[in-house]
Protein backbone atom coordinates (compact mmCIF):
# COMPACT_ATOMS: atom_id res chain seq x y z
CA UNK A 1 0.00 0.00 0.00
CA UNK A 2 1.08 3.78 -0.18
CA UNK A 3 2.07 5.76 2.24
CA UNK A 4 0.99 8.62 1.11
CA UNK A 5 -2.75 9.61 0.37
CA UNK A 6 -4.93 13.07 -0.50
CA UNK A 7 -5.07 13.42 3.19
CA UNK A 8 -1.40 13.66 4.18
CA UNK A 9 -0.69 16.71 1.77
CA UNK A 10 -1.29 19.94 4.07
CA UNK A 11 -1.71 23.11 2.77
CA UNK A 12 0.94 25.25 3.68
CA UNK A 13 3.84 22.87 4.31
CA UNK A 14 7.43 23.41 3.39
CA UNK A 15 10.10 21.04 2.71
CA UNK A 16 13.59 20.67 0.81
CA UNK A 17 14.90 18.23 -0.40
CA UNK A 18 17.15 15.84 -3.04
CA UNK A 19 20.45 16.01 -4.78
CA UNK A 20 20.78 15.70 -8.22
CA UNK A 21 24.13 16.21 -9.43
CA UNK A 22 24.00 17.19 -13.73
CA UNK A 23 26.32 15.41 -15.66
CA UNK A 24 28.24 16.70 -18.85
CA UNK A 25 27.67 13.38 -20.24
CA UNK A 26 23.72 13.66 -19.01
CA UNK A 27 23.48 17.29 -20.29
CA UNK A 28 24.98 16.30 -23.64
CA UNK A 29 22.57 13.58 -24.18
CA UNK A 30 19.01 15.44 -23.13
CA UNK A 31 20.09 17.60 -25.26
CA UNK A 32 20.85 15.65 -28.30
CA UNK A 33 17.87 13.68 -28.02
CA UNK A 34 15.27 16.57 -27.10
CA UNK A 35 16.68 19.88 -27.39
CA UNK A 36 19.69 19.75 -29.90
CA UNK A 37 20.34 24.20 -29.89
CA UNK A 38 24.29 24.80 -29.77
CA UNK A 39 23.25 26.72 -26.64
CA UNK A 40 22.73 23.38 -24.73
CA UNK A 41 25.81 20.77 -26.95
CA UNK A 42 28.59 23.33 -27.93
CA UNK A 43 30.35 25.80 -25.06
CA UNK A 44 31.72 27.90 -28.05
CA UNK A 45 28.13 28.55 -29.34
CA UNK A 46 27.11 28.59 -25.96
CA UNK A 47 28.95 31.31 -25.15
CA UNK A 48 28.14 33.53 -27.70
CA UNK A 49 24.17 32.51 -26.81
CA UNK A 50 22.21 34.73 -23.80
CA UNK A 51 22.77 31.74 -21.43
CA UNK A 52 26.37 33.20 -21.56
CA UNK A 53 27.52 29.59 -21.73
CA UNK A 54 26.93 25.49 -21.69
CA UNK A 55 23.33 25.45 -20.61
CA UNK A 56 21.20 22.20 -19.90
CA UNK A 57 18.04 22.44 -21.82
CA UNK A 58 14.96 23.73 -19.64
CA UNK A 59 13.22 20.68 -20.65
CA UNK A 60 15.44 18.76 -18.95
CA UNK A 61 15.31 20.67 -15.85
CA UNK A 62 11.64 20.18 -15.98
CA UNK A 63 12.87 16.43 -15.99
CA UNK A 64 15.27 16.57 -13.60
CA UNK A 65 12.56 17.95 -11.13
CA UNK A 66 9.84 14.95 -11.91
CA UNK A 67 12.59 12.78 -10.79
CA UNK A 68 13.73 14.18 -7.57
CA UNK A 69 9.84 14.58 -6.45
CA UNK A 70 9.28 11.19 -7.73
CA UNK A 71 11.98 9.46 -5.80
CA UNK A 72 11.11 11.61 -2.81
CA UNK A 73 7.12 10.55 -2.77
CA UNK A 74 5.54 10.19 -5.93
CA UNK A 75 6.36 6.63 -5.69
CA UNK A 76 5.77 6.36 -2.28
CA UNK A 77 1.95 7.83 -3.03
CA UNK A 78 -1.45 7.28 -4.60
CA UNK A 79 -0.30 9.23 -7.23
CA UNK A 80 -2.40 9.32 -10.39
CA UNK A 81 -0.67 11.89 -12.97
CA UNK A 82 -1.16 15.15 -13.34
CA UNK A 83 -3.24 17.05 -15.40
CA UNK A 84 -1.10 19.74 -16.60
CA UNK A 85 1.52 21.86 -15.36
CA UNK A 86 -0.12 26.06 -14.89
CA UNK A 87 3.28 27.83 -15.08
CA UNK A 88 7.33 27.09 -15.45
CA UNK A 89 10.10 29.87 -15.36
CA UNK A 90 12.93 29.17 -16.77
CA UNK A 91 14.80 31.40 -14.39
CA UNK A 92 18.94 30.69 -14.31
CA UNK A 93 20.70 28.63 -16.41
CA UNK A 94 21.72 24.67 -15.07
CA UNK A 95 25.21 24.07 -15.91
CA UNK A 96 27.51 21.04 -16.00
CA UNK A 97 28.31 20.30 -12.15
CA UNK A 98 25.15 21.55 -10.75
CA UNK A 99 23.65 19.74 -7.38
CA UNK A 100 19.91 20.95 -8.32
CA UNK A 101 17.47 20.19 -5.13
CA UNK A 102 13.51 21.13 -4.48
CA UNK A 103 12.01 23.50 -1.92
CA UNK A 104 8.12 22.41 -1.88
CA UNK A 105 5.37 24.30 -1.16
CA UNK A 106 1.93 22.89 -0.69
CA UNK A 107 -0.54 25.92 -2.02
CA UNK A 108 -3.40 24.06 -1.48
CA UNK A 109 -6.14 20.23 -1.75
CA UNK A 110 -8.85 20.35 -2.54
CA UNK A 111 -11.34 16.90 -3.43
CA UNK A 112 -12.08 16.18 -6.71
CA UNK A 113 -15.85 17.75 -7.29
CA UNK A 114 -16.42 14.51 -10.23
CA UNK A 115 -14.83 11.52 -8.63
CA UNK A 116 -14.92 11.00 -4.58
CA UNK A 117 -11.95 8.67 -4.39
CA UNK A 118 -9.20 11.46 -5.63
CA UNK A 119 -8.32 14.73 -4.86
CA UNK A 120 -6.45 17.51 -6.72
CA UNK A 121 -3.21 19.13 -4.27
CA UNK A 122 -1.67 22.33 -5.69
CA UNK A 123 2.19 22.39 -5.38
CA UNK A 124 5.15 25.84 -5.65
CA UNK A 125 8.11 23.66 -7.16
CA UNK A 126 11.30 25.56 -6.80
CA UNK A 127 14.52 23.98 -8.13
CA UNK A 128 17.67 25.36 -6.44
CA UNK A 129 21.37 25.02 -7.66
CA UNK A 130 24.20 24.33 -4.73
CA UNK A 131 24.71 28.12 -4.41
CA UNK A 132 20.56 27.95 -2.56
CA UNK A 133 19.53 30.26 -6.19
CA UNK A 134 16.23 28.78 -7.72
CA UNK A 135 16.90 28.10 -11.11
CA UNK A 136 13.39 26.97 -12.18
CA UNK A 137 9.88 27.39 -10.62
CA UNK A 138 7.33 25.71 -11.37
CA UNK A 139 3.29 25.39 -10.19
CA UNK A 140 1.06 22.50 -10.77
CA UNK A 141 -1.31 19.95 -9.00
CA UNK A 142 -0.83 16.30 -9.07
CA UNK A 143 -3.62 13.71 -8.19
CA UNK A 144 -3.85 11.72 -5.37
CA UNK A 145 -5.92 8.72 -4.73
CA UNK A 146 -7.99 9.13 -1.48
CA UNK A 147 -7.53 7.13 1.65
CA UNK A 148 -10.81 6.96 2.32
CA UNK A 149 -11.74 5.88 -1.29
CA UNK A 150 -14.38 8.52 -0.95
CA UNK A 151 -17.35 6.31 0.74
CA UNK A 152 -16.65 8.95 4.27
CA UNK A 153 -16.22 12.01 2.50
CA UNK B 1 9.24 31.48 -38.70
CA UNK B 2 12.36 33.31 -39.62
CA UNK B 3 10.35 36.59 -39.90
CA UNK B 4 11.18 39.40 -37.03
CA UNK B 5 8.82 39.60 -34.57
CA UNK B 6 7.41 42.71 -35.78
CA UNK B 7 6.59 40.72 -39.20
CA UNK B 8 5.33 37.65 -37.86
CA UNK B 9 1.41 37.35 -38.25
CA UNK B 10 -0.98 36.13 -35.69
CA UNK B 11 -2.69 32.82 -36.09
CA UNK B 12 0.11 31.46 -38.72
CA UNK B 13 0.27 27.77 -38.19
CA UNK B 14 3.61 25.78 -38.24
CA UNK B 15 3.50 22.02 -38.61
CA UNK B 16 5.97 20.51 -36.69
CA UNK B 17 5.25 17.08 -37.75
CA UNK B 18 4.74 13.70 -36.11
CA UNK B 19 6.55 11.19 -33.83
CA UNK B 20 5.30 7.48 -32.99
CA UNK B 21 5.66 6.54 -29.40
CA UNK B 22 7.20 3.27 -28.90
CA UNK B 23 6.87 1.21 -25.79
CA UNK B 24 10.37 0.94 -25.36
CA UNK B 25 11.30 4.82 -26.14
CA UNK B 26 8.12 5.64 -23.72
CA UNK B 27 9.76 2.87 -21.05
CA UNK B 28 13.75 4.41 -21.81
CA UNK B 29 12.42 8.15 -21.17
CA UNK B 30 10.66 7.29 -17.84
CA UNK B 31 13.11 5.02 -16.27
CA UNK B 32 14.98 7.87 -16.39
CA UNK B 33 13.27 10.65 -15.10
CA UNK B 34 9.54 9.38 -14.30
CA UNK B 35 10.08 6.25 -13.50
CA UNK B 36 5.98 6.08 -12.27
CA UNK B 37 4.61 2.17 -12.62
CA UNK B 38 2.20 3.67 -15.26
CA UNK B 39 5.18 4.49 -17.56
CA UNK B 40 7.70 1.90 -16.73
CA UNK B 41 5.65 -1.78 -16.79
CA UNK B 42 3.12 -3.10 -19.08
CA UNK B 43 1.37 -5.44 -16.24
CA UNK B 44 1.23 -2.70 -13.53
CA UNK B 45 0.01 -0.04 -16.03
CA UNK B 46 -2.64 -1.95 -17.08
CA UNK B 47 -4.26 -2.04 -13.66
CA UNK B 48 -3.74 1.52 -12.81
CA UNK B 49 -6.40 4.08 -13.89
CA UNK B 50 -4.90 4.77 -17.48
CA UNK B 51 -5.56 0.99 -18.41
CA UNK B 52 -1.96 0.73 -20.63
CA UNK B 53 1.72 1.84 -20.56
CA UNK B 54 1.49 5.32 -21.51
CA UNK B 55 4.24 7.93 -21.64
CA UNK B 56 5.36 10.40 -19.11
CA UNK B 57 3.87 14.07 -19.69
CA UNK B 58 7.07 15.80 -19.67
CA UNK B 59 8.41 12.46 -22.72
CA UNK B 60 5.63 14.35 -24.69
CA UNK B 61 7.02 17.74 -24.53
CA UNK B 62 10.03 16.61 -25.14
CA UNK B 63 9.38 15.28 -28.74
CA UNK B 64 7.94 18.80 -29.06
CA UNK B 65 10.94 20.72 -28.25
CA UNK B 66 12.80 18.10 -30.70
CA UNK B 67 10.46 18.84 -33.47
CA UNK B 68 10.49 22.21 -33.25
CA UNK B 69 13.88 22.39 -33.47
CA UNK B 70 13.75 20.32 -36.51
CA UNK B 71 11.87 22.58 -37.76
CA UNK B 72 13.21 25.95 -36.82
CA UNK B 73 16.65 24.53 -38.47
CA UNK B 74 14.71 23.67 -41.55
CA UNK B 75 13.20 27.55 -41.92
CA UNK B 76 16.71 28.68 -40.78
CA UNK B 77 18.16 26.48 -44.04
CA UNK B 78 15.70 27.42 -46.53
CA UNK B 79 16.02 31.47 -45.55
CA UNK B 80 19.91 31.11 -45.64
CA UNK B 81 19.05 29.53 -48.84
CA UNK B 82 16.57 32.04 -50.40
CA UNK B 83 19.70 34.85 -48.68
CA UNK B 84 16.67 36.06 -46.33
CA UNK B 85 17.31 37.37 -43.38
CA UNK B 86 17.64 34.94 -40.19
CA UNK B 87 16.46 36.78 -37.18
CA UNK B 88 17.44 35.19 -33.71
CA UNK B 89 15.59 33.48 -31.11
CA UNK B 90 15.91 32.08 -28.33
CA UNK B 91 15.96 31.10 -25.02
CA UNK B 92 12.31 30.88 -23.58
CA UNK B 93 11.68 32.20 -20.29
CA UNK B 94 8.87 29.75 -19.42
CA UNK B 95 5.74 28.87 -20.66
CA UNK B 96 1.87 28.56 -19.42
CA UNK B 97 -0.98 26.59 -19.25
CA UNK B 98 0.34 23.49 -20.29
CA UNK B 99 -2.65 20.18 -20.46
CA UNK B 100 -1.84 16.93 -21.07
CA UNK B 101 -6.02 16.58 -21.66
CA UNK B 102 -5.78 12.54 -22.13
CA UNK B 103 -2.88 9.42 -22.38
CA UNK B 104 0.01 8.99 -24.75
CA UNK B 105 -0.52 5.31 -25.11
CA UNK B 106 2.19 2.97 -26.49
CA UNK B 107 1.78 3.04 -30.31
CA UNK B 108 0.26 6.10 -30.53
CA UNK B 109 1.83 9.04 -33.42
CA UNK B 110 1.15 12.17 -32.44
CA UNK B 111 1.07 15.37 -34.17
CA UNK B 112 2.49 18.81 -33.06
CA UNK B 113 1.61 22.38 -34.50
CA UNK B 114 2.41 25.58 -33.20
CA UNK B 115 0.29 28.88 -33.65
CA UNK B 116 1.89 32.17 -33.15
CA UNK B 117 0.00 34.30 -31.05
CA UNK B 118 1.35 37.46 -30.62
CA UNK B 119 4.36 39.12 -29.36
CA UNK B 120 5.49 42.73 -27.23
CA UNK B 121 8.68 44.18 -26.85
CA UNK B 122 10.85 43.64 -23.32
CA UNK B 123 12.62 46.38 -21.85
CA UNK B 124 15.49 44.06 -20.82
CA UNK B 125 16.68 43.12 -24.20
CA UNK B 126 16.93 46.09 -26.28
CA UNK B 127 16.03 44.87 -29.67
CA UNK B 128 14.52 41.61 -29.09
CA UNK B 129 11.02 41.18 -27.79
CA UNK B 130 8.53 37.72 -26.28
CA UNK B 131 7.09 36.02 -29.35
CA UNK B 132 3.92 33.84 -27.69
CA UNK B 133 2.62 30.43 -29.16
CA UNK B 134 -0.12 27.97 -28.61
CA UNK B 135 1.59 24.91 -29.46
CA UNK B 136 -0.73 21.71 -29.41
CA UNK B 137 -0.28 18.12 -29.91
CA UNK B 138 -2.82 15.04 -31.32
CA UNK B 139 -2.93 11.25 -31.83
CA UNK B 140 -3.65 9.34 -34.29
CA UNK B 141 -8.11 10.03 -33.92
CA UNK B 142 -7.28 13.62 -33.43
CA UNK B 143 -7.61 13.61 -29.53
CA UNK B 144 -5.98 16.71 -28.10
CA UNK B 145 -3.11 14.70 -25.88
CA UNK B 146 -0.80 18.19 -25.21
CA UNK B 147 -1.16 22.14 -25.53
CA UNK B 148 0.41 24.75 -23.51
CA UNK B 149 1.09 28.46 -24.16
CA UNK B 150 4.93 29.13 -24.95
CA UNK B 151 7.43 32.07 -24.85
CA UNK B 152 10.58 32.88 -26.30
CA UNK B 153 12.90 35.58 -26.91
CA UNK B 154 12.48 36.80 -31.02
CA UNK B 155 14.40 39.33 -32.36
CA UNK B 156 12.70 42.70 -33.69
CA UNK B 157 13.25 44.18 -37.36
CA UNK B 158 16.57 46.26 -37.09
CA UNK B 159 15.75 50.25 -37.24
Amino acid sequence: MPRLYFEDFVPGTVRTYGSYRLSRDELIAFATNYDPQPMHLDEAAAEKSLLGGLAASGWHTCAILMRIIADDFILDSAGMGAPGIDEVKWLRPVRVGDTLSVRETILEARPSKTRDDRGYVRFCFEVLNQNGEPVLEQTNSIIFGRRTGGAAA
Amino acid sequence: MTAYLDDLVPGTVAELGSYLFTAPDIIAYATAYDPQPFHIDEVAARDSHFGALCASGWHTAAIWMRLMVAHRNAAVAAAQAAGQPVPGLGPSPGFRELKWPAPVFAGDTITYRSTYVGGRATASRPGWGIARHENTGHNQNGVLVFSFQGSVFWQRRPD
